[in-house]
């Protein structure tokens, strides 16, 4: 670990922090609300890579079970990671390590189409791999239910991965030394 | 310090971070294995008495609740139709018995006494391999970044406005990361340059 390696596992959490700042936009047409921070997610593995990614997002959760009120709508504390959505939280450092890892296989910077599909695998994929098991598990819902239940924030998650996508794209060709 | 602290000298208030931290894995991870409905609601109303008892408020209770509330609702409503109404009862009790007791530990405990106590507990660390100096060197980089985000989140919107950009989530977020890792940068080779190095 380089100094540099932990000023940006320092900066992605608070990244990850600051985005949970923006308020949540509820689309209409679904009702359900969309937060900003879960591009974190995506932005520390496609941006800082596996290894700093996921330390980066295990960061911003200590810095939750703390008791900073740093999750979206000003939350925290440790009582969220017991809460029905505590799964969720708790697969997001996993999620940018995976996200990290599977963009670290390129040379330079994955195509468009396959940035997407790595974002989508990672940070939606696996993160309710983890998420809904842990709300049936926690709430005694059958696997079914918990997941018809958490259905409502795909789409949102999938305007997420087209604009992590699009910024992480920006970033590094405004910043190569990435 | 912006946390959720609240101020006070109660029992709880005096109790080391690593005491209440570890009762409450230890509450959460029990109640997960009992299955009595009695138990679960005898445990809420205690959490409940302890707020009163450490001078706090039913409002400051409820509080703790009310940014879960709807979830607990729509929770509460899917078990009654699904399953029964006991199973509706104890799930609800659960949950809101732990985010109380949880809560409980926030509002009685500084973050920075948290982050000493969770620093002279880093020495674990060491046996697998993580040097405690870096871990904490990350937590407190970490904590300073989120204002610094702010200010210059709050630059490039301004800088945006005048390109009639600053309602775009790409035209703000792609010079926020650039300038803040140019920052990080900065940063690391001047921690580099005063020799720095934490074992």
């Amino acid at each position: 670990m380089s100094t540099r390696d932990i000023v940006y596992i320092a900066l992605f959490a608070a990244l990850t922090a600051a985005l949970g700042l923006f308020p949540p936009i509820t689309l209409p047409a679904i009702g359900v609300p969309i937060t900003a921070q879960s591009m974190g997610v995506m932005l520390a593995g496609a941006l800082a890579g596996s290894k700093r990614g996921g330390l980066a997002l295990l960061l911003f959760i200590v810095l939750v079970a703390i008791g900073l009120p740093l999750l979206s709508g000003g939350r925290g504390g440790f009582g969220i990671f017991l809460g029905p959505s505590g799964g969720f939280l708790l697969s997001w450092p996993i999620a940018a390590f995976l996200i990290g890892w599977l963009f670290e296989k390129h040379k330079g910077e994955p195509t468009l189409p396959l940035a997407l599909v790595y974002l989508a695998v990672g940070g939606i994929g696996l993160v309710y791999l983890i998420g809904v098991p842990w709300i049936a598990f926690a709430a005694e819902l059958s696997l079914t239910q918990a997941f018809t239940g958490s259905i409502g924030f795909v789409p949102g998650d999938l305007i997420k991965v087209v604009l992590a996508a699009l910024v992480a794209r920006g970033v590094r060709r405004a910043y190569p030394a990435l | 310090m912006f946390d959720l602290y609240r101020e006070g000298s109660s029992f709880l208030h005096r109790l080391p971070p690593g005491v209440k931290l570890l009762s409450l894995a230890i509450c959460g991870t029990v109640l997960f294995l009992l299955d009595s409905i009695v138990i679960m609601l005898a445990f809420l109303v205690t959490t409940v008495g302890l707020y009163l008892a450490v001078g706090f408020s039913l409002r400051t209770a409820w509080a703790q609740l009310r940014p879960a509330a709807w979830i607990l609702a729509i929770l509460f409503v899917a078990q009654v139709v699904l399953n029964s109404w006991e199973t509706a009862v104890f799930i609800i009790a659960r949950f809101a018995g732990l985010l109380l007791l949880a809560g409980l530990l926030t509002l009685t405990t500084r973050a920075s006494d948290m982050i000493e106590a969770m620093e002279r507990g880093f020495w674990v660390l060491r046996y697998v391999g993580v040097s405690p100096a870096k871990v904490s060197l990350a937590l407190s980089l970490a904590l300073r970044f989120i204002p610094v985000l702010a200010t210059v989140t709050n630059e490039v919107r301004e800088a945006q406005k005048v390109r009639g950009l600053d309602r775009s989530i790409i035209a703000v977020a792609i010079p926020v990361v650039v300038r803040m890792l140019r920052m990080s940068d900065d940063i690391s080779d001047a921690i580099d340059a005063r020799g720095y190095a934490p074992r």
